[in-house]
């Protein structure tokens, strides 16, 4: 790694203070951005250390709304009875980070925001993955693990294991920034860049995620992923339902595919086919079929698309609790 | 947090320190995601400082001995263990979080080491496959390696021991799914996961208890 300078603030404040300045990045748990750091790919010239800064971390659940810190670990999160209680689809999003370790140190907040897996990325080629002359390396390159629902040039996939579901559920994430604390959907955190220079996701320098809250009372939730060995990896498909109301009947239908494109990739349309509707095979079916009626894959990654039919179907029937 | 490493310029004031999760999540109604917590907290400019990227003194517990040592804030827990204290049995293997070679506790939470920069865990408390225990007083889980022939080149053994001690401290008796999860963050590349799922197997491994 090359050299890089250190602070260890202790409140929220300092923290975004120290995060404002140019060359500043937050440290979480480390499990991403150290990686990022030693292969290159990303450079700073200060790191700003989370783990010590009051009231980030922690749990609640309050007449049916979960706050979690952003410093909260996986693991702390899979043990919070309570959280997984209310909410068992977390287990599924959580387990699915298959070690220990990893879910010892990585944090809600390193979930939302780690940097995507595309290796033309991770190689040093940039999020966009562009030739000198501005063709995609992605497109006429190997993408079997890409977006199924490429942004423009942007054809890198969000990796978050909690973001689909925390989108399925209508989640906030708290921020706080230079001029306070806001609120915003958890979707309005991602973006799908297109320049050289954007991020994939939407926080400002001096910008620092708190946590989310989410209303987890009287809905009913599923994540499916799915995966090519059961080892530790990144799932290739992952869906993540949310049904209100209670019995076949679902008020209204929330649907979001993960590993699917840039961003937690919402299909409105095959969730609102489905609010109003009676969960049968056949309006399920009709819904996973419309989760990718606009997919438009690549050379390498048709094969995604089944995916997602499926998971959608399977995560549908887990929220339901029926067979399908 | 010790007064040493309070006087380094380095001091951790941590909120929450691992462990201590299930007893403060209750207790947390105040401060979570409203910024009491930090308002509350004192403000002072010692603990916004910024250190490095030159050495810097830090003090952490390792195998239940005090180190003093100054390092660059680039420096991993992992290669601070191996080349500064000489604490070699976590291995640097991939060195990207994703092998177990270099699983350590920290304050009794498996981690890899590679992923940690040693700065991180100052004023906390690391054990190695070393501290578990030695070539003549042996961990169980140590011991029980050798019974089962649980390892063929050895390079993986050290985070794996350290895995499946932790591993066994929250399960005393794993099922088979357990052992899967507890263990997946661990990779042997010999193939000796036959003899480790022995070792785990509670009764089968000869009575192994946790770390």
């Amino acid at each position: 790694m090359r050299p890089f300078g250190y602070a260890a603030p202790a409140t929220v404040e300092q923290a975004v203070g120290l995060l404002a300045a140019e060359g500043s990045e937050a440290l979480a748990g480390g499990t991403d951005l150290l990686s990022l750091l030693k292969d290159d790919v990303e450079r700073v010239d200060r790191l700003v250390a989370l783990r010590g800064v009051a009231g980030l971390s922690g749990i609640e659940l309050d007449d049916g709304m979960l706050r979690i810190g952003a410093m909260t670990t996986l693991q702390e999160l899979r043990d919070h009875d309570g959280a997984i209680a209310a909410l068992p689809a977390l287990a599924v999003a959580i387990d699915g980070v298959a070690s220990p370790q990893l879910r010892e140190m990585g944090t809600i907040g390193g979930d939302l925001l780690q940097r995507p897996r595309c290796w033309y990325y991770r190689r040093g080629f940039g999020l966009l993955a562009l030739t000198a002359d501005g063709r995609s390396m992605v497109a006429e390159g190997d993408n079997r693990y890409h977006a199924i629902f490429p942004a423009g040039q942007a054809r890198f996939v969000n990796p978050s294991s909690l973001a689909p579901l925390l989108v399925a559920l209508g989640a906030e994430a708290v921020v706080h920034g230079p001029a306070g604390e806001r609120r915003l959907p958890v979707e309005a955190l991602y973006q799908a860049p297109q320049t050289a220079g954007e991020r994939e996701n939407t926080l400002a320098a001096g910008d620092l995620l708190v946590g989310v809250e989410a209303n987890v009372a009287g809905s009913r939730s599923a994540v499916y992923e799915v995966r090519q060995r059961r080892s530790l990896d990144w799932p290739l498909m992952a869906a993540a339902v949310t049904l209100a109301g209670s019995g076949p009947r679902a008020e209204k239908a929330r649907i979001v595919l993960g590993h699917a494109a840039p961003v937690p990739h919402v299909a409105a349309a095959a969730g609102d086919l489905l609010s109003g509707q009676e969960l049968t095979s056949e309006t399920v079916a009709a819904a996973a079929n419309a989760a990718v009626e606009d997919a438009r894959p690549m050379s390498g990654n048709r094969y995604k698309v089944q995916l997602a039919r499926t998971a959608v179907r399977r995560a549908l029937g887990q929220a339901a609790g029926m067979e399908i | 947090m010790t007064d040493d490493a309070k006087r380094s310029g380095f001091s951790r004031r941590s909120f929450l320190r691992g462990g201590a999760a299930g007893a403060l999540s209750g207790g947390l109604a105040t401060g979570l995601l409203t910024g009491e917590a930090g308002a509350a907290a004192a403000t002072d400019a010692e603990a916004a400082e910024t250190v490095g990227p030159g050495p810097v003194e830090i003090e952490l517990e390792v195998n239940g001995a005090t180190h003093r040592l100054t390092v660059e804030p680039r420096v991993t827990l992992l290669d601070g263990l191996r080349d500064r204290l000489d604490v070699t049995g976590p291995k640097r293997v991939c060195d990207r979080g994703t092998c177990g070679a270099c699983t350590v506790l920290e304050d009794g939470r498996p981690i890899y080491a590679c992923s940690r920069l040693m700065i991180e865990s100052a004023g906390r408390s690391i054990t190695t496959v070393e501290g578990l225990g030695s070539p003549g007083a042996m961990h169980d889980v140590q011991q029980a390696f050798v019974d089962h022939d649980a390892q063929q080149c050895g390079y993986c053994t050290p985070g794996f021991v350290v895995a499946t001690a932790a591993l066994l401290a929250r399960h005393p008796a794993p099922s088979e799914p357990e052992i899967e999860a507890g263990l997946g963050g661990n990779f042997c590349r010999c193939g000796t996961y036959k003899g480790i799922r022995a070792v785990v197997a509670g009764g089968k491994g000869g009575g192994v208890s946790g770390g």
